[in-house]
């Protein structure tokens, strides 16, 4: 089948951008939307001219590394699944589809459809862990954990970080990646003493980076790649307020978002 | 040059704690004056920074990923080996390490193996404690599943995300390291070289991938974790970023080579569709436990699966290895599943292909169990295929996966470069000639959490390192020589695009030094890797600068290392006149088609040198012993 691909292009952060079409041949319905693209890119070498710059790696929906807006949704029509495992056979032959970087403040621009996630690391630097150190551990066993709480963890643990949820928020929300965090550990037995702590850090992290707030719209848990339930926020906000009370005499510290790229400092 | 693989002495259940015991420790409080460099975040990577760190040493680490948390461990599905015994069927420290030693087809060293077995234990405990949310019973308790190669349950599992959980463990540990001052992260940047001053490990070379700058990094130990080589082959099923880049340039700088043509073909992956195709999707091991294997008795038969009857099928797994029937280790389930197709009983449309089918299991267990054990694998089956593989069964087909070779280390993880440690699927140490399912993420975890943070001390406790600067002259030779590289591969400005060159080298691997090797293929795949080498730099484009963020650019540095490390594979293969584990010479089989080894001749390690540019590699060996587990002709019959 053919396509035409309307392809946000710029250079950097201070480049002009622009959208820019190209028609695509010889579409095979079992090719990915990445792979697509790498047709696309090689004829655009061939032709000497840039390829499109895209954020990809393993390829199989589990790394997060790719995402992008296609047509208005981020990763596109396929429910529950990223832009690596789209296959082109849910598009009709002639389609156009428009192809956008994630576009959130917290998330610079960095080249065609690449962005700077580093805000969703510095969320997890700010208490995204059970504090135990290498050797601390006891028995796997000795912490009985039930497999309804274990399983409603890995529900929230299955989160891949790629940022589509704050890409389809209309507020730019990071709620339901940061919930999913704080539901994931808040919910095992081995999370519970820092709970109120974990909360109480993260969300202050997610607000200095400057994601907005969420009013429970649901665009994020439509778009999620791997269907993290809306529920995460709710336990988010609730742990947050059990924190605050518990805690608001502490002094809550955020890590300074770093936007450049220069992290050689000697 | 003799290897010294620093193997302690005494019985073996004692060696590692008398290893620990005799080495050099340095103070707490003069650790945060030591800096260390670990290259790669995956497994292995991030948990040896996240442990230095809390150790209180002053780490630097890098990632070529625009976050450590992207590193392709996250991708092993089925699990992670420990010999916990939790489920009273007979397992054993001994005999995960006796199952190892002999999955590997006894090309392993056996103390490392003997290690690795009993870090398994406190690897389960650490991950469960960092909130890894493995499979658990109603009771509370941990659940486990089999794997190919053993008749013991010992593996642990989150779903098929095992590996995504882990390294989000590793990578929470690493992240609250980073908060706490002692490790610095630095991302989306590749090292490129290795500083080697007086004799030893000093640094690295560093391309910032956004801004194209590059920066020399110093430090007292530089520690590799940067896996596997498997994307030589072009269709893998590693990431698209996965490279041997900085194995290699380690390595011709003075790191060994060890046993480059030990590579693992996986046998259940998603068939590959057309020539577009970027890589290949692995189908969990796990799968075999439920889903038996079968292709139609007839050649040719181009009917429906459900249109074959019970008769017509013949489930060649089971009737070659009834004792370990679906669950033989990789490598014999990928060969055999090669012989069939070759025999022309394949399926599906191109032929290479072999069904695992879950009719039976779901029969039995219901369709609600089997989707709760593999419910996500059978979701990506479908998204990738468009078929239904709780209807209709799956197709599957080897694909490669895994790299047993590596840099070369010894018991302590040093390779032949002081104060270069190697972890993971980098180094070669433990696997042998074949690697059993969930042992990679167990060796990862053991080498990172548990290795490395007594070795690398016992290192730096034990050596005079003075101080470095960056204008010594070798950090300025490993810098101008990695621009000289750059701007070379800028300026061809040829025809053919990296990923053309790729491909065709992934090609000329792939038939023959893939599943089966033989003496002729390998000579004219040298040859012809040699000639598509030399068009490579007369004739490659690279669009772009070296001062931005630029895909191609990368992906040609790594590209032109594929070139002499896919020699370097073929080689070794050639040299070895053997079949074992994942190695299978066509010249040396047994009556019944089984690998034949020559214990005689190559029980040993081959450790390559390199010699400069166009000279042959020079071969060092370092004998295997086996005083634990006699080396047998390996039966799963």
């Amino acid at each position: 089948m053919k396509l035409t691909l309307k392809i946000w292009r710029q250079k950097g952060p201070e480049a002009p951008g622009k959208f820019v079409s190209y028609p695509v041949d010889n579409v095979n319905p079992e090719m990915s939307m990445l792979e697509c693209l790498d047709v696309l890119n090689e004829s655009l070498i061939e032709r000497g001219e840039e390829p499109v710059a895209f954020e990809h790696d393993c390829r199989e929906g589990i790394c997060g590394s790719c995402g992008f807006m296609i047509s208005g949704i981020a990763h596109g029509p396929q429910a529950a699944t990223t832009v690596c495992q789209l296959t082109m056979r849910h598009f009709k032959d002639g389609d156009e589809l428009v192809l956008e970087p994630w576009r959130s403040r917290p998330f610079p621009f960095v080249k065609d459809l690449v962005v700077d996630r580093r805000a969703f690391d510095r969320i997890v630097q700010a208490g995204g862990y059970i504090s135990v150190s290498t050797g601390n551990a006891p028995d796997g066993n000795a912490i009985p954990v039930g497999k309804e709480e274990a399983d409603r963890a890995m529900d929230a643990a299955a989160c891949i970080g790629c940022g589509a949820c704050v890409a389809a928020c209309p507020n730019g929300s990071a709620a339901l990646f940061t919930g999913a965090k704080i539901a994931h550990l808040g919910i095992l037995p081995q999370g519970q003493p820092e709970r109120d702590r974990r909360a109480v850090r993260m969300v202050a992290q997610m607000n200095a980076e400057g994601f907005g707030s969420c009013t429970n719209i649901g665009e994020c848990t439509g778009v999620c790649p791997k269907e993290i339930p809306l529920e995460v926020i709710a336990r988010m906000n609730r742990d947050y307020l059990r924190g605050i009370w518990k805690e608001r005499h502490q002094l809550v510290t955020t890590i300074a978002p770093v936007t450049d790229w220069d992290l050689v400092t000697k | 040059m003799k290897l010294d693989a620093r193997i302690p002495s005494g019985p073996i259940e004692q060696a590692w704690d008398n290893a620990r015991f005799e080495m050099k420790l340095v103070n707490p409080a003069n650790k945060r004056r030591h800096h260390l460099l670990v290259i790669g975040s995956g497994l292995a990577g991030a948990s040896a920074a996240a442990t230095l760190g809390e150790l209180g040493y002053n780490v630097t680490c890098f990632c070529f990923q625009d976050s450590p948390r992207r590193a392709h461990s996250i991708a092993a599905q089925g699990g992670i080996n420990a010999a916990k015994n939790y489920q009273n069927d007979g397992d054993s420290v001994y005999r995960l390490f006796y199952d190892t030693v002999k999955g590997g087809d006894f090309r392993a060293r056996e103390a490392n193996v003997y290690r690795l077995a009993q870090n398994s234990l406190s690897i389960i405990d650490q991950a469960v404690a960092q909130g890894v949310p493995f499979a658990r019973e109603y009771g509370g308790a941990l659940t486990n599943r089999s794997f190919g190669g053993a008749q013991v349950s010992r593996t642990f599992y989150a779903r098929g995300q095992t590996g995504q959980q882990l390294l989000l463990g590793a990578y929470q540990a690493l992240e609250r390291q980073v908060d706490a001052g002692t490790v610095t992260m630095i991302p989306r940047t590749e090292m490129l070289d290795l500083i080697v001053i007086d004799g030893r490990a000093r640094g690295i070379v560093a391309r910032n991938l956004i801004t194209g700058k590059l920066s020399v990094h110093l430090a007292e130990a530089v520690i590799l974790a940067t896996g596997g080589y498997g994307n030589v082959y072009y269709l893998s099923t590693n990431a698209k970023g996965s490279n041997a880049t900085a194995i290699w340039r380690a390595h011709k700088r003075g790191a060994l080579f060890a046993n480059p043509c030990y590579t693992q073909i996986h046998p259940t992956c998603i068939p590959v569709s057309g020539d577009y195709q970027s890589k290949l999707t692995l189908m969990s091991e796990s799968l075999r436990n439920d889903g038996r294997i079968w292709v139609p008795m007839n050649k040719g038969d181009k009917r429906t699966p459900n249109e074959i009857s019970e008769e017509e099928r013949d489930y060649y797994l089971e009737r070659r290895y009834p004792s370990f029937g679906n669950l033989v280790p990789r490598d014999v389930a990928s060969r055999n599943a090669k012989a069939v197709c070759d025999e022309g009983r394949g399926v599906g449309e191109t032929g290479l292909g072999v069904y695992l089918d879950f009719a039976d299991a779901i029969a039995r267990l219901g369709e609600h169990t089997i989707r709760e054990r593999y419910g996500n694998l059978f979701d990506m089956y479908q998204r990738i295929t468009d078929e239904n593989p709780y209807k209709v069964p799956m197709r599957i087909y080897p694909a490669i996966h895994y790299t047993m070779g590596g840099l070369w280390v010894d018991y302590q993880l040093q390779s032949t470069i002081p104060g270069l440690f190697v972890l993971g699927e980098a180094n070669f140490s433990d696997h042998g000639a074949n690697r059993l399912g969930a042992s990679a993420l167990m060796q990862g975890l053991s080498d990172g959490y548990f290795i490395i943070p007594y070795t690398v001390g016992n290192y730096l406790a034990s050596s005079k390192l003075g101080k470095v600067s960056e204008s010594h002259p070798d950090a300025q030779a490993a810098l101008s020589c990695v621009r000289t590289g750059i701007d070379k591969l800028l300026a061809i400005r040829g025809r053919r695009t990296v990923d053309s060159f790729h491909r065709e080298l992934g090609k000329i691997v792939w038939d023959d030094c893939g599943m089966s090797r033989n003496a002729q293929g390998l000579r004219t795949a040298i040859e012809k890797i040699r000639a598509l080498r030399e068009e490579y730099w007369q004739n490659v484009t690279v669009p772009g600068s070296g001062d931005d963020l630029n895909q191609s650019l990368e992906k040609a540095g790594r590209v032109a290392d594929f070139f002499e490390l896919g020699e370097l594979m073929c080689i070794d293969a050639l040299e070895r006149n053997e079949s074992c584990g994942g190695h299978f010479r066509e010249e040396y089989q047994t009556p019944d088609g089984e690998a034949q080894r020559d214990d005689e001749h190559f029980s040993y390690v081959a450790a390559w040198g390199y010699t400069g540019p166009g000279k042959p590699p020079e071969l060092t060996q370092e004998p295997l012993e086996f005083a634990y587990v006699h080396p047998s002709q390996r039966s799963y019959k």
